[in-house]
């Protein structure tokens, strides 16, 4: 008698055991993205151009050099950083200054961001500045949209396909 | 510290006391956290190869596999696939129970840090076997996993262009990142193995697997849960969309919402906070080390016994360097002794029966020597009177300092119950130095040196040397085994104990060889005999 209660006392505590396991292992859900809201991201790598132009060596300057090191030209190979702006209907939702990649500032600008709207309709626009210029950008691009709710709209840069590109 | 792990402790001893009564102390789970783990492994190891072939290894085609083991061959695929889920997420409960539980019990610094500081990298491993699995699926909580892992990663300054743009579209998605996941999801297991089997080097048989009882039980219990909640996936993937609601596995999944609130930075941060404290916990204060054992060449004949019982391998047996006629001697490596003394009595030179100044064996403890546990015992007799005069020999975990006595009950405490060289229970009877003689040691299963009460049973039993002697009375001798929670009732148990030695027919005393008494039944005081 006392052995059948201890062997339902361990089926107890298995089963509740296993029923913790069983719960915890997909629940309670977990609301990672609000209803109703869809979700724009902006992503590239793009370089900079080249900070100022290239500039002639001297005789003595190249005198001076190791022979397998001499180059006419010295051209700085740090980048511009890569100015950026979002708009969605009209409003600024995001800038940034992205600065060049790599220890020497020599690499591209990455950039990967993402920004909450509701679902719905927007008009969208995206401009970017790789040079120095002081006024305006080099590429700009807008689109309409009707985002679903959880839709994820993508917002790329590829200069190789004109520029921005929404998918 | 204390103040950290009191409350982890009181936790577990009550658990622990509520479990010893449909479990017993042998098959309760909370003594076998680590073989349990194990024994999960082995589930889940066995489950996933019979998945494998099943699974499609093709990002497109994955979702749809799995898709066919659950449902259309739900009876053994699924099965499968619950049972491996389910014991995946059973291998980081009981790895968490297991790590609270040497560190509230204070096995994780001193010459113990190696156990300990192995555990993390069994952690890490463990958590990329989980992700790394719940990715393969490739339905809406892959793809949750998958966007803000690599964002997660992101952060870090190693990558070029941002992996997680690998997950930003449909037409981007190659196979080629999916079957990293999958080589990941293989070989991490294996590494991990390969760790958990490191993690035990210093642990001389250390428990691997849980009581044959126990492991079925458990294994029911798996396959009941299985039954009635079959693991099942969310819709396939969908990059176009953001997964909105998931269901978490929170045991492998449970810290992503952290990377919704904080930034990856931070979670990075916390990760490697958090990494740190455990890997240096053994370093940090109280600091505690006490002396190791001391081998004495003039009294080691080279038996081994020390080596044999010794439960973290500090002995080892080397040629004999004295000129003694003997092979072998015993060499302790310091950095692998706990001080638990278990050697001291496991030597067959340990013995009371000796003058004062002959008092030696062949391995000892600086801090509690053998001349010391005989002189304790001799003080212990001294004013005890009555015809049921009980000494109650204990170790230092279980005695917890309540050594007060009363006029015929008195406590000496030894370090662990496996440091009492059976001799001196013979000792103690033989010289009519008291009526009884308690040995009182950590629960079965659950010796804080791993082996103390089991190797001190089977000296008592005559089942492992050095043996009790035949002619102690073996009805005044008990045996208390108590679990944490339950150690308020030693002095209840002695005293009923006691109570029993009053109807004993008075023995015969004086003299190493007193008559043997009528061949004796093992003690009915023994917990869970
Ligand atoms: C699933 C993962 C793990 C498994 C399967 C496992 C398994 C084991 C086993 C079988 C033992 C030997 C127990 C014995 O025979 O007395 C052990 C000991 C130990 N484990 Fe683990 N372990 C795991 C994770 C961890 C972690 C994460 C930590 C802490 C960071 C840890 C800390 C320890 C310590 C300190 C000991 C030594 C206890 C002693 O010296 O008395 N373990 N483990
Ligand atoms: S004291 Fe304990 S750990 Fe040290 S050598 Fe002896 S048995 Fe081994
Ligand atoms: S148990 Fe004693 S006699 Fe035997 S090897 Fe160890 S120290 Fe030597």
């Amino acid at each position: 008698m006392r052995d059948i209660a201890k062997y339902a006392g361990q089926a107890i505590v298995l089963l509740a055991l296993v029923a913790g396991v069983g719960f915890l292992a997909s629940s309670p859900a977990y609301q990672h993205f609000p209803e109703g809201q869809a979700l724009i991201k902006m992503t590239f790598v793009h370089g900079g151009q080249h900070v100022g132009g290239c500039r002639r060596r001297t005789a003595a300057e190249l005198e001076e050099m190791a022979a397998n090191m001499r180059r006419l030209m010295d051209c700085p190979r740090d980048r511009l950083p890569v100015v950026i702006e979002l708009d969605v209907d009209g409003q600024r939702v995001h800038r940034e200054v992205i600065a060049a990649s790599g220890l020497h500032g020599d690499g591209p600008a990455v950039y990967y961001d993402s920004f909450q709207v509701a679902a719905g309709a927007h008009s969208i626009a995206v401009r970017l500045r790789d040079t120095d210029r002081e006024e305006g950008f080099d590429y700009e691009g807008s689109a309409e949209f009707v985002l679903e709710p959880s839709q994820l709209l993508v917002v790329q840069f590829r200069p190789e396909a004109g520029g921005f590109v929404f998918r | 510290m204390k103040l950290v792990q009191r409350p982890i402790c009181w936790g577990l001893d009550l658990v622990e006391r509520v479990l010893d009564w449909p479990f017993g102390q042998v098959w309760n789970p909370l003594r076998h956290l680590g073989a349990l783990g194990f024994f999960m492994y082995w589930i889940v190891a066995a489950t996933g190869i019979y998945l494998y072939i099943f699974f499609d290894t093709g990002i497109t085609a994955a979702y749809q596999s799995v898709e066919y083991m659950t449902h259309d061959q739900w009876y053994l695929a699924g099965v499968m696939r619950s049972l491996h889920r389910y014991a995946s997420d059973g291998m980081v409960l009981f790895m968490v129970l297991h790590l609270l539980r040497e560190f509230a019990r204070d096995r994780y610094r001193g010459v113990r840090w190696f156990s300990w500081v192995t555990g993390a990298p069994v952690i890490a491993l463990l958590f990329v076997c989980g992700i790394t699995g719940y990715w393969l699926v490739w339905d809406q909580l892959a793809q949750f996993i998958a966007v803000r892992t690599t964002e997660w990663f992101d952060w870090l300054p190693i990558f070029g262009t941002p992996i997680a743009a690998n997950f930003l579209t449909s037409d981007m998605l190659d196979d080629r990142f999916f079957s990293l996941m999958i080589f990941l999801h293989i070989a991490a297991p294996l590494l991990l193995l390969l760790v958990m089997w490191i993690h035990l080097w210093r642990v001389s048989r250390p428990k691997i697997h849980p009581p044959r009882g126990l492991a079925v039980g458990m294994f029911l219990a798996f396959i009941v849960l299985s039954l009635v909640k079959p693991a099942l996936s969310h819709a396939p993937a969908d990059l176009g969309k953001v997964a909105g609601i998931v269901n978490l596995d929170w045991f492998y999944l449970g810290f992503y919402p952290l990377l919704d609130y904080w930034s990856s930075g931070t979670v990075w941060a916390a990760a490697l906070i958090g990494t740190l404290t455990l890997v240096l916990l053994p370093w940090m204060p109280p600091m505690r080390r006490a002396p190791a054992a001391v081998v004495h060449l003039d009294h080691c004949n080279g038996c081994s016994r020390c080596a044999d019982d010794c439960p973290y391998g500090a002995v080892t047996m080397q040629p004999r360097t004295d000129g003694a006629k003997f092979d072998l001697e015993a060499v302790v490596n310091p950095t692998l002794c706990v001080s638990c003394g278990i050697c001291v009595g496991a030597c067959p030179s340990s013995t009371p029966f000796r003058r004062r100044r002959d008092i030696a064996t062949g391995i000892d403890l600086p801090h509690l020597s053998l001349a010391d546990l005989r002189e304790a015992v001799g003080k212990a007799s001294v004013g005890l009177v009555g015809d049921a005069r009980v000494i109650v020999i204990g170790c230092e975990n279980t005695l917890n300092g309540n050594t007060a006595g009363d006029v015929s009950t008195s406590y000496v405490t030894v370090l662990c119950a496996g440091m009492l060289p059976p001799p001196f229970i013979d000792y103690v009877l033989n010289r009519d130095l008291a009526d009884g003689v308690v040995v009182a040691g950590c629960a079965r299963e659950d010796c804080n040196n791993r082996f103390g009460n089991t190797w001190t049973e089977a000296r008592i039993d005559r089942t492992r040397d050095p043996t009790l002697r035949r002619r102690v009375p073996r009805e005044r001798l008990a045996r208390l085994w108590l679990a944490r929670g339950d150690r308020g009732s030693l002095g209840r148990r002695v005293s009923a104990f006691a109570e029993t030695l009053k109807s004993l027919p008075k023995l015969p005393h004086k003299g190493d060889e007193a008559p043997v008494p009528p061949v004796l039944r093992k003690s009915e005081n023994t917990e869970n005999a």
